[in-house]
């Protein structure tokens, strides 16, 4: 039982960090209809720039190896993240208006490499980690260890989902970002600035990656290449709960790390990475549109 | 058609091709050139493959390294574990790849644009994790070693034999594509690439058009797989690997989509680039990624349509 509980507490912490990722795919994807696969090199970004900032020495005058402090590093991670993924937006996506959806696949794809080539440049190809925010000592519950990090990703990851919610479902400018998810052309020919809602889209999908990226660099550790397998999850969990519904978003993320803890933890380690594209492959065939999708009718 | 202008038509590509493929030798310095030709034309094979599938009938494969991958080891651990001969190999592994590609296809080509998308790159990633972890039979991430190729008694070696079976096997390839797209099957394929309904109304039997250039496509990179493992000598599972999907459809998509030609550009220019640009050797992921970016924003259509349609422009 206490073995269980442990899987579950592993399954649910990588399970927010998936549902942080397919999060983000889901808002690009409801603005644009584009599927971001540059969206694991946020989470890199995020972790990594956290790193890099905090190791920086800057030759201030009067202060004595001036390192910066780790929340500063963080906050100062997350805006470049967001505005690498609003240049992101600029010069890759806005450009291509109207291409086909396999080429615009192949841009995402392309920026996902060039980052990943540049993150390779700029900072090293080594493994990196950072201090847990709330101290390293595990906390006993019914016979399992839960690190505290793992409640502050939870936590996080909760107020994300709650903070979005109200933000798309209280305030104008959400009004126009479902009007533009709803229809493109409709919501433009009611003033809604639709290019300005993509931008957003990418800018907030870029920020919750990077926070993703600061959460988790602790538990699990960071380096150029750890955006790959994350975006390639989080898109199994977007498909999994339905793409373009955010709560699908949230449940899928939760139930692949769920099943890849799970399958870890009983089966065989080595295959913890098929379980996601496992699931994937059993999903589409048997339920296409998802958990929480609607289905797609097509119209001749 | 007749013969004349079926001739002049159609088989003017291929036959410029081979023009280039017997000419271009005798400008070699050296047998590294050699290597980088018979590179070129064992992903340009592996290309056509998927460009019949991506730019005639217009279904997305992001895991189509998957079955260059089921090649790759096919030679690589039939001759190691079973004593099979590896020129029989490569036949089994072709078979393997068609196999696979029906059962695997049947279901998920249903599916259409990301959903497929997403689909072939669970089935590539799949194959990729067996091929990392069943260490006993594939030796694991690190890889192994192929026996070499022997053809009655005599060792296949050298990268200048390569370049010679390479490019005739894309030639090969690439008039067997142009047939095909001649042919009923080819004709319904595109039907299929403009219109699935379209199609269906006219009697064309879309999920099975569907599964058979699938399973085209998959024997053409299974056998490039193949090609690719005998002639490097060794093997890893990076062949079969998430980048690797991603550097074919590029391949397909910089040469252009539905042009058989394209492909071979598209792989000439993947190939050669990186080896060209080794100075810049640190920069070679960030660089392949912003020709990725660049290319899709201002050459959409791909090279070979794009300047085709330039020279037609001229005509006029």
């Amino acid at each position: 039982m206490a073995e269980l509980l442990q899987f579950v507490f592993s399954g649910l912490t990588v399970g927010a960090i998936y549902a942080l990722v397919a999060l983000g795919f889901t808002l690009i994807y409801k603005a644009s209809d584009i599927i971001n696969f540059a969206q694991g090199e946020f989470v890199m970004l995020g972790g990594m720039l956290t790193v890099f900032v905090a190791h920086a020495v800057i030759p201030l005058p009067f202060v004595a190896h001036a390192g910066i402090p780790l929340p500063l590093a963080a906050v100062i991670a997350i805006v470049a993240t967001t505005a690498i993924g609003l240049a992101l937006h600029r010069f890759a996506i806005e450009p291509a208006r109207g291409a086909t959806p396999v080429a615009l696949i192949m841009i995402t794809i392309g920026a996902s490499i060039f980052l990943r080539g540049t993150a390779q440049i700029v900072f090293d190809r080594r493994f990196h980690s950072l201090p847990p925010l709330l101290g390293a000592d595990p906390i006993q519950f019914g016979g399992a260890a839960i690190l505290p990090q793992s409640l502050v990703v939870l936590a996080t990851a909760a107020v994300i989902v709650v903070a979005l919610w109200l933000f798309i479902d209280r305030t104008i400018f959400g009004k126009a970002v479902i009007a533009t998810a709803a229809n493109r052309l409709a919501a433009r020919l009611v003033g809604v600035d639709t290019r300005r809602i993509v931008a957003f889209s990418f800018g907030v999908s870029a920020a919750i990656g990077a926070i993703a990226g600061v959460l988790i660099t602790p538990i699990a550790l960071t380096s150029y290449d750890a955006g790959t397998l994350l975006a390639l999850k989080g898109f199994a969990a977007a498909m999994l709960g339905g793409i373009g519904s955010a709560p699908g978003a949230v449940v899928g993320g939760i139930l692949i790390g769920m099943c890849e803890a799970l399958a870890a933890g009983y089966l065989s380690s080595n295959y913890k990475d098929a379980v996601a594209f496992l699931i994937i492959l059993v999903v589409l065939v048997a339920i296409p549109q998802g958990l929480f999708g609607r289905a797609k009718i097509e119209r001749v | 058609m007749s013969l004349r202008s079926w001739l002049e038509i159609r088989l003017l590509p291929p036959m410029v091709v081979a023009a280039v493929f017997i000419c271009v030798p005798w400008f070699f310095p050296s047998a590294y050139y050699y290597r980088i030709g018979a590179l070129v034309f064992i992903f340009a094979l592996a290309v056509a493959g998927l460009n019949l599938l991506m730019g005639f009938a217009g279904q997305v494969s992001l895991g189509h390294a998957g079955f260059l991958g089921i090649g790759a080891y096919s030679v690589a651990i039939g001759p190691a574990h079973f004593g099979v001969p590896s020129w029989l190999c490569l036949f089994a592994g072709a078979a393997l790849s068609a196999a696979v590609a029906f059962v695997v296809g049947r279901p998920i080509l249903r599916l259409k644009g990301h959903y497929l998308a997403v689909a072939t790159l669970g089935f590539g990633l799949l194959v990729a994790i067996v091929l990392t972890n069943e260490a006993g039979l594939t030796g694991g991430p690190d890889g192994m070693t192929v026996p070499r190729l022997t053809l009655l008694g005599w060792g296949v070696r050298g990268s200048d034999v390569w370049y010679w079976i390479a490019g005739t096997t894309f030639l090969g390839g690439f008039v067997l594509a142009l047939n095909l797209m001649e042919s009923p099957t080819g004709r319904a394929l595109q039907a299929i690439h403009d219109s699935e309904v379209a199609a269906l109304t006219l009697g064309v039997d879309v999920a099975r058009k569907k599964l058979t250039i699938f399973i085209i496509s998959a024997v053409y990179a299974s056998v490039a797989g193949s090609y690719l493992a005998l002639f490097n000598g060794h093997i890893t599972p990076d062949a079969a690997g998430f980048l690797r999907s991603i550097e074919l459809v590029a391949m397909v998509v910089l040469g252009g989509m539905g042009s058989i030609l394209g492909s071979l550009v598209g792989a000439g220019l993947l190939v050669v680039l990186p080896q060209a640009l080794t100075i810049f050797h640190e920069y070679e992921q960030a660089l392949l990624g912003l020709i990725l970016i660049v290319f899709m924003i201002f050459l959409r259509r791909g090279i070979v349509p794009s300047v085709a349609a330039i020279f037609a422009g001229w005509r006029k």
